[in-house]
């Protein structure tokens, strides 16, 4: 049976700080794992959202994704997100999350499940690079607030902490 | 007054627009046009920032890990790089001739990741702008604008990309990451299962491609003015062939014809490519620009990707897209075209080949085999070419006795294509631009002549919170005067001063 919970994880671990969403996405394996949830969960690592990731959420309850940011709230920032277009672009090749949840709406002619960002402060993203002493710590916060969201799935729990985040950041 | 646009005589005199794609790492973009107080354009340049630190990211590594670690210098085409790589390093381990799996293996993990590259292209970042017209509503020229007015064709697009990644998954053993060909071959090769599940969908994806050619043609014959002249750059054009002078993504040797069509040199073994293509170094960019040795900085610059290739190949090995080929090849006048939007139509015939050659490799018992790899004489330098999805690229390595490797030179599609994306926004400026208030629509033209060639400007990493794209005109003092911003959502909203 296909799991409720979709995570996306986007970055590209030789890129610094933009590793951020593919290791915590493991740490979260790793979790899930050993406490025999694994099924609860689809876990997908991406180096970007692309149009492909909205056939990701079809049958799903709940989607969660999981990147880097730059210039974004630290430690992290955590908020729910609708479907929204991505205006043209210059020469990109992603899409953000609203733009994967408009694709679904879109193609699959209903509404995405409800979803979420964690969005993570990054500070440096050269090739080669590792973590950066501020990610390593903002990914620490990140990690804690991972494990309560996977702790209770629950789209109005996941609310209630979005707006609980938001008033924080205000 | 110099009209080749690339270096005004007086820059001091002139306002400068910037078109500041920038993200936060390697490989943004930058358009920058001097203008003088009538709007004449003085100068135009496309700042790209190269790949810097591939050598610093390989040099040190075994030999034997390069394939797939180099998948991490982009993530628009890891399996492009992990081939390269891969091909490389055969002749490192003295692999002169894969087994028959193997290279079908390798075939079909490259074809399936042409086929996706070519979908994500056409209809995500190609379409908005020639089915809605360069100076549409910004706000619908995307992919969400695509499955509002035209669904299907937006659920195709989704589809035909999902299709070449479950090749790249099953070829390579991963969505990402892959580590399917390693040196001297594959690690593994396809299942009954695995083949049947590509074999279910496969005839349903070569039907869908056949209909994006009929698209992008029905596109072009609306408005064959436009199509035919919109930046049009002639140049000399350079692409992997196969023995028989077939279109070959994979392997073959390297040919390179003049503007009018004429063979500047064919059969040249990609080994040798030092010997004749040369690099520039400009102090305006980060980016070298290739070209070929004999014939100098000046004369010498060429265009790959699938333009290039479609024409200087002399047949396509695939019935359906063979007869694309010859109908293009025919609505040219038999004469090679230099236009840009012909790139579409071109990169959608190279997808229909795409989808009949995995066809036909999926039919082919070879891809069940289990002789996988080979080996030989040890050597110490390998060069690996092959047809990415944006053209020709190079990875060369040597390696040490402690199988390190010691040195490494990439030239990517993007960099083959330094010249003519600069000659083609110039073209547009003059055209488009000259002696006309700035406005998104006219910026976006500019936009869509890079688009053509796709170039690989965001690679690898993207996270949340880009920088916009920035327009701004300022004057001889560095005073911004007028601007325009596009926002980090993608719209466009007037700059204050």
């Amino acid at each position: 049976m296909q799991p409720g919970v979709v995570v996306l994880a986007a970055g590209n671990r030789s890129r610094g700080d933009d590793a951020i969403g593919p290791l915590l996405l493991e740490r979260l394996a790793a979790r899930l794992a050993a406490e025999g949830r694994g099924g609860e969960f689809e876990l997908i690592d991406d180096y970007q959202l692309q149009v492909e990731h909205a056939l990701d959420l079809k049958g799903r309850r709940l989607a969660l994704f999981i990147d880097a940011g730059w210039r974004t709230p630290a430690p992290l920032a955590f908020y729910a997100v609708a479907a929204a277009p991505d205006a043209a672009r210059g020469s990109t090749h992603e899409l953000s999350p609203q733009a994967v949840l408009a694709v679904y709406r879109k193609i699959e002619g209903a509404e995405p499940p409800p979803a979420f960002v964690l969005c993570v402060r990054g500070e440096r993203f050269e090739l080669g690079e590792g973590l950066s002493g501020p990610a390593e710590a903002h990914m620490e916060a990140a990690w804690r607030h991972l494990t309560l969201l996977c702790g209770k799935p629950d789209a109005a729990l996941w609310c209630a902490m979005a707006n609980n985040s938001e008033r924080g950041a205000a | 007054m110099s009209r080749s646009l690339e270096t005004a005589e007086h820059p001091e005199t002139l306002r400068r627009v910037a078109i500041d794609t920038v993200s936060r790492v390697e490989g943004h973009g930058k358009v920058t046009i001097l203008l003088d107080e009538q709007n004449q354009v003085h100068q135009v340049r496309l700042h790209i920032v190269e790949f810097r630190g591939f050598e610093r990211f390989i040099q040190g590594r075994p030999y034997w890990e390069v394939p797939v670690m180099v998948q991490r210098l982009c993530g628009i085409c890891p399996v492009s790089h992990h081939l390269a790589a891969s091909k490389a390093m055969d002749q490192v381990v003295g692999a002169a001739r894969l087994t028959a799996t193997a290279e079908k293996i390798r075939r079909l993990m490259h074809y399936g990741q042409i086929l996706q590259s070519h979908a994500l292209h056409f209809f995500y970042l190609g379409s908005p702008d020639l089915l809605f017209g360069f100076d549409s509503d910004a706000s619908r020229r995307n992919i969400v604008g695509v499955a509002q007015a035209h669904p299907e064709t937006a659920r195709r697009g989704v589809l035909l990309r999902k299709f070449g990644q479950e090749v790249i998954r099953v070829t390579a053993g991963k969505r990402v990451h892959g580590t399917g060909s390693i040196p001297g071959g594959v690690n593994k090769a396809l299942t009954r299962e695995e083949r049947g599940f590509l074999l279910a969908d496969i005839y349903q994806i070569v039907g869908w491609s056949r209909d994006a050619v009929q698209l992008i043609k029905r596109l072009n014959a609306q408005n064959p003015a436009l199509y035919n002249s919109f930046g049009i750059c002639r140049s000399n054009t350079m692409s992997l062939v196969g023995p028989a002078g077939d279109l070959d993504f994979y392997h073959g040797s390297l040919r390179a014809r003049d503007a009018n069509g004429g063979i500047l040199f064919d059969g040249a073994d990609y080994r040798d490519y030092p010997q004749f293509i040369q690099e520039e170094v400009k102090p305006w960019s980060y980016m070298k620009f290739p070209f070929f040795t004999a014939f100098g900085k000046k004369n010498g610059w060429y265009k790959v990707g699938p333009l290039a290739r479609v024409q200087n190949c002399d047949h396509i090995p695939t019935p359906l897209a063979e007869a694309e080929r010859r109908e293009f090849v025919d609505y040219c006048g038999g004469m090679p075209t230099h236009a840009p939007l012909a790139y579409h139509w071109t990169r959608m015939i190279e997808m229909l080949h795409a989808a009949e050659t995995i066809k036909d490799l999926l039919h082919d018992d070879d891809v069940l085999g289990d002789d996988l790899v080979r080996s030989g004489e040890r050597a110490m330098e390998g060069v690996g070419v092959i047809e990415a999805p944006r053209g020709t690229l190079i990875h060369h390595y040597r390696v040490n006795e402690d199988d390190l490797v010691t040195m490494c030179n990439l030239i990517v599609s993007t960099t083959h294509n330094n010249q003519a994306m600069n000659e083609a926004i110039r073209q547009v400026a003059r055209r488009y631009l000259d002696g006309r208030e700035i406005t998104e629509g006219l910026l976006n033209h500019i936009e869509v002549a890079i688009r053509c060639f796709d170039p690989c400007l965001s690679c690898a990493t993207h996270a949340i919170g880009q920088m916009p794209l920035a327009v701004e005109l300022v004057d001889a003092e560095g005073q911004r005067v007028h601007g325009l911003a596009r926002n980090a959502d993608g719209s466009i909203s007037s700059a204050t001063q």
